[in-house]
This record gives structure tokens, C-alpha cells and sequence, in this order.
């Protein structure tokens, strides 16, 4: 199975003419983006990730950009040779809408580069270093029998150095690798308890190697499991390495960019979170439509039926992690929801989908009906099918939406699922594990609307209440995540790291704000945040402000704008302004400080506006919510 | 079949060099061609190795002066391992 994860199996082949739609993309750059991130979702070998970079890089010499995609720049810092990593990171960065740029660290002196506040690493501006040691550059001397607590400090502490010394000379996120011990054993099975041993020392240094990334808010990569995914004697090449300084085996570089690429996708808030699934031959063995309850395979005791039972398990656990989950299926629906209803041995019920397509309409336009009902876009969707026809129909209709190659064989979906990491995180709260049911909320409310015609009525039967509160230690996580990851209702798209989030909360030039949201149908959480930066004694420059998609249309935005002016005008502010800085994602937001009441005082040549409004006399329309606000004393 | 490694051949140096021209043929050597360096001599090795299901050691990497030799290394290789020739050889 390692050759599943090597040949990036759920993805679908490279087309036979691959070089000759290389050639046409410097030609016709018009149509370049597009045929870039269709080649790049394809399953490149690196000869090929290699060629499709060389075409990037031309593309952009010509003068093109990527307009649809996130930039993101990364310092690669290795003691191996960059050269092929580099070249298939940025091939397949467009798989997950990046648009990457990157450097390497010298390789025989990656840690001095670190060190040195004048090297290229630093001077390069990256979002983000990727610290990808492996185990040949850690002070690991063999000493068996020795302290394994006194090896695994040791190497802590080097890595300290290396953490402290990226915090002192740059202002990027570290990405940090964990690290795979290397396939030889000593002594066999005993390695793993022999102290000083490198299995048992990097075993230990990986588990606290891990809190201490944790600490300095930086990303863990976990090399050390994808390795073991494929095998320690696969991933290793001692050949590669004495021939050419290669950390790992060529053959997993394109499996290697693609972990890469889709923890960077994570940071920036790309993952996906909505999984739509077919039924007949995805969820249960069969057609129900024409073999009945009885007919179709999903129960013990029959191998087909116990795979597609270790299935559903799985997209339940998807769900308690916080993925959204849908059907759609060409199906009559009393039909479609029979075994939900009726079949004792199913795991999945009704109440487990946010939204339940089952017609005779064709598959995109229900992809687009059920992202329009759940405020996702089609970026964040997953679509998976059993029919090729399906798959290929989606792919082609709706580039954005990720359809991945199902095998065979029902037993290996979840590993199918797994392994194209569609849902990449890099934290987890107690909050993403209650998304999907916001998500559900949200679906259900949308039907209430439906049936509601009167948009205040509608309002108030949502029963909203609404909490005011500054930043506070609390709330930081989830306000550091929410300020990396909001795309569309984000005015200005700046991101801080957690470290700057707490400096707001301490100066008194700063006024913070985090907002939640509760109503019938369940707490939303934190839903806004919002950053004033004092201009003047008399002004406030709204630095950022954010707001989860999943309330929009009830006038939070409305409710956050008085909020602010109360908090302004105790504060002797005149004036609050207004920054709209465009992005490829958040057009949403164009007309929002127009729409508030705001002036319009000024356009740039980048697309940003400036908009203006007095603190006294501004007249928002407030939304029927009791409102919970911190009072100002208390910041 | 020395001929279907020299095809083979063909296309891993396509890929490798991006040059959809070029042939590959016995005397060609590491001079004639643009771009022919220390890595993408690496690149061309293993990517053979891939191709054609065989490892090549770094003494025998070390003694291929010009393609003959690399055409000559494969042929040997695959014949003493008919069974993967079968599964992984596509030319």
C-alpha cells in the first residue's frame, strides 16, 4: 500500500499531453491560471511537479499572476538538497489555491543561516520558515545505555536555539518537522526501550518536541508519521542521500510538497469543511432504489457491508471533528432516506447531514444549491462519488470543488479520504467540534427564512443574544485563529500571531473587541472580532474586522458598529475609520462601510477605500438581540 | 529490447531536460547536453530506477562515462530480473 501514498492515488492521472499543456500556458497566458490548477490537482510525479514550476515561473516572468490564489512565502531550511523540494512545492502549491514563493537556507549551514539576522532566510520576508532537519543534523551521538533524558534535552535545546533565533531576525511562523528515526535498528524490538538508542531517544524528543512548538505558537509537520505511513526502509535512501544529500527517497517528494502544502493551506484558513456524499455504493453496497432495504450491504457479518459500516464510522468521526456533511444523490428522497430511517445496522442518520439533496437534477447544480444553503463556498467542498461519470462531471463544471479518486474496493474510502487531507488543521477547539452543528443550525434556519416572509419577524424569532467583550486571555486562541483564517467578511485581511494579539490587548492605543452569538438554535461562539487602532485623540482606524459567515443577514455587523461608537464616544473619539483592502476572497465586504452609513474620503490605485463617520449622530439600524456588553471600565 | 530502453530512455531525458527533442543515442555524453549537471545526473538515475524497477549502486552511478553505459547497465539489470521487467517496464 505504500505505492498508494506514493502515486498520490486519489488523485486523478496527469493528462497524456501534460508537456504539450505546459507549452500552452507560456503561450497563452489568458488561459494559464486555470490550466495550471487543473494540471496541479492531478497526480504529478516530481519530473513533472518540476516542469509545471519551470511554467509557473515563466508565467509570472510574463508578467501574469495568479490573481485567484492566496501568496504565501516560505524559507525552506534543510540540511539536504533543496533543489527538487523547492520546484515541487511550488507545483503543487495551485492544488490547494496557493501561490507560492520560495528560498532555501544554505544546506550545509541551515542553522547558521538562522542565526544570522543578515542571511538570505531573513532577508527573504517569508510568512513562514519550514524547519526540515532531519535526524543527520541533530547532536545525536550514539551513546547506548546512557541518559535518554539528558539526549532528548539536549536536542531540545538545539532546537530552542533554532526557535529562538527564527522569533529574534524575522517575523515568520516556524513550521517544524518531527523526525523520523532512521531504519536500522541495533539491537531490534529492545531499540525501543534501549536508552540512547535513536529510536527511543527521537521517539521521546518527537512527543516533546511537539509541546514545545505548541508553546511558541508555531506548526508541527509530521514527517515522522508520514514516514511511518510508508515505511521507514521506503522513506529512507541511504543512496539517495550519499549521492546527493537527498533526506528521503525521490520517490515520495511529490507526497512529501503535498503534506507541505496543505498544512500552509491549514494556516491560512484553505482547508475544506463540507463533505458531500453520494449514497447508492458510497454509504452501502447497492442501489436501493431497486434492491431494497433488504438488498442492499451495509452490516456485519458480510465483508462489503463491514466496509462500508468502517466508512460511515469514519465520516462520523469527520463530523465530531467538525466537517459538515451532505448528500447528494440522484434518488427519489422517501427513497433516499429509507435506510436512514429503517436499516438497523446503519450508523449514519438524517440528523447527521446539514442538508439532503436527493432528485434527478444533475450533481453541480446541487453542489452549487447546497453551498448557497450552508454560506459555503465551493472551495471548502469535497464530493464524493463512486461513478467516474459523476466525478468527471463535477471536475470539469466546478474546478473548485475537490472530487477525489474513489477505488474499488468500499474498504479502502476512508483511507482514500485520509489520505488526500482535505481537512488539514493546525488546532483544534472545542468549537470546531461543534461547527457541524452550527452548520445544520444555519441549514435550519435558512428553511425557517423560507417560510418567515418578513425579514424582522424572521430576526426575532431567531431569539439572538449577543456578548461584548475586549480581548482576554481566553478568548486569544480562538481570536488568533479566527484573524488567520477569515477570507470573505475580512476588511482588511491582516493576520497576527497570537504574541501580537496579546500586545493589543495591553495597549492603551488599542481598542478590542470579540463578539459571540447565541440563538434557538444553538450557540454560535465567537463570531467577530474587531481591532481599533487610535489615529489621533479623536479618531479610531478599524485596523480589522472580521466576521464568521455564518451569520450573516441579521445585522451582527450592524450591532458590532454600535458597540463600537458607544466604546468611542465614552472615549471622547470624533471619528471612526474605515478600511476596505480588496482581496481575491472578500468582495463580500466591498459595500460594507458604505452600507453602514460611512463617507466615502478616499480611493488608492491598489483598489483600497477609506471611508469615514462622525461618532456623534451616526444612526445605525440596530437587530432585535439582547445585548451583553463588557463594560469599557473593565478593559 | 535494448532498443525499448533506448526509447525509455528517450522520455526520462525529455522530462529531465524539458527539451521534447531530444534523442538519446549510445555516445552521448553529459558535454552535449544544456543543463546536464551533478543533480540532474542524480535525477536521471533514479528516475530510471523508477522507470525500469532496478537500483543502481553509487559505484556503478560513478562509472557511467556516456548513455552506452547507462543502456548497457539497465539491459543487464533487467535481464537478471524478468519478473520485475514485467510489472514495472512500459515503454
Amino acid at each position: 500500500m505504500s505505492s498508494f501514498l506514493q502515486n498520490l492515488a486519489w488523485l486523478a492521472k496527469p493528462p497524456a499531453d501534460f508537456r504539450s499543456r505546459c507549452g500552452q500556458i507560456t503561450a497563452d497566458p489568458v488561459q494559464g491560471y486555470s490550466t495550471i490548477r487543473s494540471l496541479a490537482t492531478t497526480a504529478l510525479d516530481t519530473n513533472q511537479l518540476l516542469r509545471l514550476a519551470k511554467t509557473i515561473h515563466r508565467y509570472r516572468q510574463a508578467g501574469q499572476s495568479d490573481d485567484k490564489s492566496t501568496p504565501f512565502r516560505l524559507a525552506y531550511v534543510s540540511n539536504g538538497t533543496p533543489d527538487l523540494i523547492l520546484g515541487a512545492l511550488t507545483g503543487t502549491a495551485p492544488r490547494y489555491g496557493l501561490a507560492l514563493e520560495c528560498i532555501a537556507s544554505n544546506y550545509d549551514q541551515p542553522v547558521q543561516d538562522i542565526l544570522n539576522p543578515d542571511s538570505l532566510v531573513h532577508h527573504f520576508n517569508a510568512d513562514a520558515l519550514l524547519i526540515a532537519l532531519d535526524w543527520r543534523a541533530l547532536p545525536i551521538a550514539a551513546n547506548l545505555g546512557g541518559s535518554t533524558n539528558d539526549a532528548v534535552n539536549r536536542l531540545l535545546d538545539y532546537i530552542q536555539v533554532i526557535l529562538e533565533g527564527v522569533r529574534d531576525n524575522d517575523k515568520a511562523t516556524c513550521i517544524v518537522q518531527t523526525f523520523p528515526p532512521p531504519a536500522e535498528r541495533i539491537l531490534g524490538s529492545y531499540d525501543r526501550v534501549l536508552p540512547g538508542s535513536p529510536l527511543n531517544v527521537l521517539g521521546r524528543f518527537n512527543l516533546a518536541l511537539d509541546d514545545m512548538v505548541q508553546r511558541v505558537g508555531g506548526v508541527l509537520l509530521d514527517v515522522a508519521a508520514l514516514a511511518e505511513s510508508v515505511g521507514l526502509v521506503n522513506w529512507h535512501s541511504s543512496s539517495a542521500w550519499n549521492l546527493a544529500k537527498f533526506q528521503f527517497s525521490e520517490a515520495f517528494v511529490p507526497l512529501y510538497a503535498d503534506y507541505v502544502c496543505r498544512t500552509i493551506a491549514a494556516m491560512r484558513g484553505k482547508s475544506r469543511r463540507c463533505l458531500v456524499l453520494d449514497l447508492d455504493n458510497t454509504l452501502w453496497g447497492g442501489v436501493i432504489g431497486d434492491d431494497g432495504l433488504a438488498g442492499i450491504q451495509i452490516a456485519q457479518g458480510d465483508a462489503t457491508g463491514e466496509a462500508f459500516l468502517d466508512f460511515q464510522r469514519y465520516l462520523l468521526s469527520l463530523r465530531k471533528a467538525g466537517v459538515v456533511l451532505a448528500v447528494s444523490s440522484k434518488n427519489n428522497d422517501q427513497t433516499a432516506r429509507l435506510p436512514f430511517r429503517q436499516h438497523p445496522e446503519m450508523l449514519l442518520r438524517e440528523e447527521h447531514f446539514a442538508v439532503f439533496q436527493a432528485n434527478w437534477n444533475d450533481k453541480p447544480s446541487n453542489l452549487m444549491a447546497i453551498s448557497q444553503q450552508l454560506s459555503l463556498g465551493l472551495e471548502s467542498i469535497v464530493f464524493v462519488d463512486d461513478n467516474p461519470f459523476e466525478r468527471e462531471l463535477v471536475r470539469r463544471t466546478l474546478p473548485q470543488v475537490a472530487v477525489p479518486e474513489m477505488p474499488e474496493d468500499p474498504a479502502l474510502y476512508a483511507l482514500t479520504l485520509s489520505s488526500a487531507g482535505y481537512f488539514e488543521s493546525i488546532s483544534f477547539s472545542p468549537e470546531d467540534s461543534k461547527r457541524a452543528d452550527f452548520y445544520q443550525g444555519n441549514a435550519r434556519r435558512a428553511a425557517l427564512q423560507l417560510q418567515v416572509t418578513d425579514i424582522e419577524s424572521y430576526l426575532e424569532s431567531l431569539q439572538m443574544e449577543i456578548w461584548f467583550q475586549p480581548f482576554e486571555e481566553t478568548g486569544r486562541k480562538r481570536i488568533t485563529q479566527l484573524i488567520n483564517k477569515s477570507n470573505q467578511f475580512n476588511l482588511t485581511t491582516r493576520r497576527y500571531t497570537e504574541a501580537e494579539v496579546a500586545s493589543f490587548e495591553a495597549s492603551p492605543d488599542f481598542f478590542t473587541m470579540q463578539v459571540r452569538l447565541k440563538d434557538a438554535f444553538g450557540d454560535n461562539g465567537m463570531i467577530s472580532a474587531v481591532i481599533c487602532r487610535a489615529n489621533s485623540g479623536l479618531e479610531w482606524v478599524i485596523d480589522t474586522w472580521l466576521m464568521s459567515c455564518r451569520v450573516l443577514g441579521r445585522r451582527v455587523e450592524n450591532m458590532v458598529l454600535r458597540e463600537i461608537l458607544a466604546h468611542a464616544s465614552e472615549r471622547g473619539i470624533r471619528y471612526v475609520r474605515g478600511l476596505y483592502l480588496p482581496t481575491d476572497r472578500n468582495s463580500l465586504v466591498e459595500h460594507h462601510y458604505p452600507n453602514l452609513g460611512f463617507s466615502h474620503v478616499a480611493s488608492h490605485a491598489d483598489g483600497s477605500t477609506e471611508w469615514l463617520l462622525p461618532v456623534e449622530g451616526a444612526n445605525v439600524l440596530p437587530a432585535p438581540m439582547v445585548v451583553h456588553s463588557e463594560s469599557l471600565a473593565a478593559q | 529490447m535494448k532498443d525499448r530502453i533506448e526509447a525509455g530512455l528517450t522520455e526520462i531525458f525529455r522530462d529531465v531536460f524539458e527539451d521534447d527533442t531530444l534523442v538519446v543515442h549510445r555516445d552521448l555524453t553529459a558535454r552535449q547536453v544544456e543543463g546536464w549537471d551533478s543533480l540532474t545526473h542524480v535525477r536521471l538515475l533514479l528516475t530510471a530506477e523508477r522507470k525500469f524497477g532496478v537500483r543502481i549502486s553509487a559505484a556503478e552511478a560513478g562509472q557511467l562515462k556516456r548513455v552506452g553505459d547507462l543502456l548497457d547497465l539497465l539491459h543487464a539489470k533487467i535481464e537478471k530480473s524478468p519478473r520485475r521487467y514485467g510489472s514495472n517496464f512500459s515503454v
